[in-house]
């Protein structure tokens, strides 16, 4: 009973705390962000008080320790809808700044509705509300099943999964109000930096404390990229982040470095959350989907090895790419581009492993429409990941750098690589942590498939188009040898690329909004009758982890 | 403890390393040898590179790269090549006073050239990508309606001084009264105003209000606008007779106007630009469309001074 109160009470001082600092904010973003930590608070101290097992308490008996003979998976339930939640709501975000580009009235002449303030909520809901929830749901999954053993601190594992989600309401709300530490991709002010800090160790402490109790004798490779993601992203979070607030009680915050200096740690930074979250995450995702789905073992053992350490090691210098012809001095310049160049075969070592992986089992290309969505993820991430180095080269860059080229690369990786291997792992996901026979529907998977790869195609094809034409109309000149384009000229040839891409990108959104009510139907216990296509077979009996066996 | 269980796969016919987890196992392919030696090749190539361009970080500075390359001096050639190309045009435009260029067509063209590559750098973003302007914010310099003057050397002083530009004293100057706002008149003689304005524009007939209107416009708006509303250029006074309105020419638009003038700024691009930039921009503003020809300059200095240039 002790314990009890001491957990409410302890919600209710922060509570109070956080109203206590929403008081004595010095501007109104600062005391929204802290009306909503009160707020989360308030739902902690009903949740403490209402799940309670007073008649256990009463009689001193402590709570009935969980299940031991089965995985730990409500967290990866809470993910998957996480997952598919703000997928809709980063996707709808996308498609309105496309529109936005296109019809620039779309602003609205509203502050909160501006493409600045719109579209970083549009890349952060995607790449870590969506991807974010998808990578903690599926490395749970993941970690659980390949140690065969139960998440280390399930409380502390549960409090990832709330803490991140209140980390992404923050910077959302943070987006529309103005908030911003300016940084791509990294926006969310130092108050909110410091609360996914702490989300992020304590992830962190349940990955490796659940390999530590592993009871295989290796550490499979997902793990490996797992675990390199979760802790190069702890790293470049911090330095990056490094500020002074301007006041303890405000949003405002001045960065650590000054000019060119913070621009290379930005871009270290941006270029690796690239790198670690949106590749080594995925790649995770990927090794252990795969061969789930295909049946098959992994092509090469060696190959992963290498191309692992390859990666993780050539990546962390490729981020000065982004500063290519600026106020970086030419040396940062040179090792950027080489060591984006020489990342080439190491990123297309994922891609060989994914695809030769289907080696025996190519036919399931034609009947199983997930297995489709990964061959399409792994074409996709073959393909931005070769588009990378050579974009990053000079020549080419003098070209493609501040064009919608990038916008371009950028989806083709997002959408066709994160999309569809995140689409495939939720699809394999959902009967199994639902406990159903199969999904609602395969055939709506099917339909998926071909909306979202025909709406990348749209996207990624009119943003070339949009982009070397942009580059080339930028750097026209005329006979004379003066200029020909003045910069809103291309700008207004840019309308019918961008309709195009709104159009691949509504394409995208709807084959999603189908997977939401496949899932949404699958979750309510529903069938749909139709000709069956492919069943990856589940062996419940296998689903679980080795009981630990006594000492003897 | 699991033993290694190598087996080999029938599929592929390849042996398993022997490893498993949750039913995955992974096959001991050897790494494909294109994959390798690709990899291979741009490690050799990065290593020629580095030692070829900028690369490595010393104390000071850094490696220079054997090929002695940098973005700056590659910039810098590329600057000085272009520049020694244009140097002859440049020249001649810059010993050639403005109101002489029509008479040398090649030099004008190669001016109106410039002028457009310089306009659609600094002067799109309020005159348009073609000069035509913004309703009712920014003039078009496309059509003969001129504030302040249409031939080159006017076009000229205005490009260089700006107008109402502040803390510059040759800037272009004048500044209409906010006849409602400073209640220098009422409402009803606004009103009684602006029928006049619109009957000399010929968007009214006449009537009582745009007779009271005319006693009106004489004692306060014709010392800068004319007698007949022809418009005033030493004051940027725009002719009231016609139909080009900047700020609009409808009855609620021109009382607007009268009530609280707007009195429009232009920057002035003496500070940033070169004396022969401004030159060929003044030339391509005038091949526009509506230049004007204008009196031969009575001096070198005619373009100095106040705001007015004697136009007529």
């Amino acid at each position: 009973m002790d314990g009890l109160v001491t957990k409410a009470g302890g919600w209710l001082g922060l509570t109070l705390l956080a109203l206590v600092m929403a008081a004595l904010a010095v501007d109104a973003p600062f005391a929204v962000h802290m009306v909503i930590v009160a707020l989360a608070c308030l739902a902690m101290l009903w949740a403490t008080v209402t799940r309670a097992d007073y008649s256990g308490l009463a009689r001193g008996i402590l709570k009935m320790p969980a299940d031991q003979g089965v995985y730990d998976d409500d967290p990866i339930r809470w993910g998957v809808i996480a997952t598919l939640f703000w997928g809709v709501a980063g996707m709808a975000a996308g498609l309105f700044i496309a529109l936005q580009l296109a019809f620039p009235a779309l602003n609205l002449n509203l502050e909160y509705t501006t493409f600045g303030r719109l579209r970083p909520l549009h890349t952060s809901a995607v790449i870590f509300a969506f991807g974010g929830n998808a990578l903690i749901a599926t490395s749970y999954y993941v970690v659980q099943r390949t140690c065969r053993a139960r998440l280390a601190f399930p409380t502390l594992a549960r409090f990832v999964f709330w803490g991140y989600q209140l980390f992404i309401v923050l910077a959302a709300t943070g987006y529309l109000m103005g908030v911003t530490a300016a940084k791509e991709y990294a926006e969310p002010e130092w108050y909110v930096d410091l609360w996914l800090t702490i989300v992020w160790v304590a992830y962190l402490v349940v990955f490796v404390g659940t390999i530590v109790k592993r009871r295989e004798p290796h550490i499979y490779v997902a793990n490996w990229f797992y675990l390199s993601f979760i802790v190069t992203i702890a790293m470049l979070h911090i330095v990056n982040n490094l500020s002074m607030p301007a006041s303890i009680f405000g949003s405002k915050s001045y960065a650590a470095f000054a000019g060119v200096q913070d621009a290379l740690t930005q871009w270290w930074y941006g270029h690796n959350a690239v790198g670690f979250f949106l590749t080594a995450g995925f790649l995770a995702m990927m090794y252990y989907f795969v061969p789930k789905q295909a049946e098959r073992p992994v092509y090469s053992y060696r190959l992963s090895i290498i191309h692992f350490w390859s990666l993780i090691f050539l990546y962390i210098w490729a981020g000065p790419h982004h500063l290519h012809y600026t106020a970086l001095p030419d040396w940062a310049q040179t090792l950027g581009m080489v060591f984006s160049v020489i990342l080439w075969m190491p990123s297309w070592g994922g891609m060989i492993n994914g695809l030769m992986t289907l080696n025996g089992a190519w036919d399931k290309i034609r009947t199983d429409p997930i297995i489709r969505m990964m061959v399409m993820a792994l074409a996709f991430y073959g393909m931005s990941t070769f588009e990378g180095p050579m974009m990053s080269i000079k020549w080419v860059n003098s070209m493609s750098h501040y064009t919608d080229w990038t916008i371009g690369h950028v989806h083709s990786g997002a959408l066709g690589w994160n999309g569809m291997i995140t689409f495939a792992a939720v699809y394999y996901l959902v009967p199994r942590l639902w406990g159903r026979e199969r999904l609602y529907s395969l055939r709506m998977v099917n339909w998926h498939f071909w909306l979202a790869t025909v709406g990348i195609v749209f996207y990624a094809a009119s943003m070339w188009v949009a982009g070397i034409m942009q580059g080339l109309m930028w750097r026209e000149y005329g006979a004379d040898g003066y200029l020909v384009y003045s910069f809103v000229e291309s700008v207004a040839a840019m309308h019918p690329m961008y309709l195009i891409r709104a159009a691949g990108g509504a394409m995208y959104l709807a084959g999603f909004l189908i997977m939401v009510f496949n899932v949404w139907a699958t979750l309510s216990g529903r069938v749909r009758a139709e000709k069956p296509m492919t069943e990856t077979p589940y062996n419940a009996a296998a689903d679980r982890p080795l009981a630990p066996v006594p000492a003897e | 403890m699991a033993d290694l269980k190598q087996r080999i796969d029938e599929a592929t016919g390849t042996s398993t390393v022997g490893h498993e987890w949750d039913g995955i196992e992974e096959l001991d392919t050897p790494m494909p040898r294109w994959w390798l030696w690709t990899f291979y090749a741009t490690i050799v190539w990065g290593l020629a590179y580095v030692v070829l361009y900028p690369a490595w970080p010393l104390v000071n500075s850094a490696t220079e790269g054997v090929l002695g390359w940098s973005s700056r001096g590659d910039l810098e050639k590329e600057m000085a090549a272009d520049a020694k190309r244009r140097a002859p045009t440049v020249r001649a435009i810059a010993a050639t006073a403005i109101a002489d260029l029509p008479a040398k067509p090649e030099l004008m063209q190669a001016a109106v050239q410039g002028g457009g590559a310089a306009f659609r750098v600094h002067c799109v973003q309020c005159h348009g990508a073609g000069g035509a302007g913004v309703k009712n914010l920014y003039p078009s310099l496309t059509d003969d309606d001129w504030l302040w003057g249409g031939d080159l050397s006017a076009i000229e002083y205005t490009v260089t001084h700006g107008i109402r530009n502040p803390d510059h004293k040759a800037t272009r100057t004048s500044l209409m009264p906010a006849f409602g706002r400073d209640g220098i008149l009422d409402a009803a003689q606004i009103g009684d105003v602006v029928s006049f304005v619109r009957m000399i524009s010929g968007q009214e007939r006449p009537g009582a209000s745009s007779a009271r209107g005319a006693t009106l416009f004489a004692d306060n708006c014709a010392v800068c606008h004319g007698a007949g509303g022809e418009g005033g250029r030493q004051f940027g006074a725009p002719k009231l007779t016609d139909a080009i309105w900047l700020y609009g020419g409808d009855r609620d638009s021109l009382t607007a106007t009268v009530n609280q003038p707007r009195n429009g700024v232009m920057p002035r691009w003496n500070n940033r630009l070169d004396p022969v930039t401004i030159k060929m921009l003044s030339a391509y503003v005038y091949s526009l469309g509506g230049g004007e020809k204008g009196l031969a300059p009575a001096s070198g200095g005619a373009v100095e001074g106040r705001g007015a240039v004697g136009q007529p």
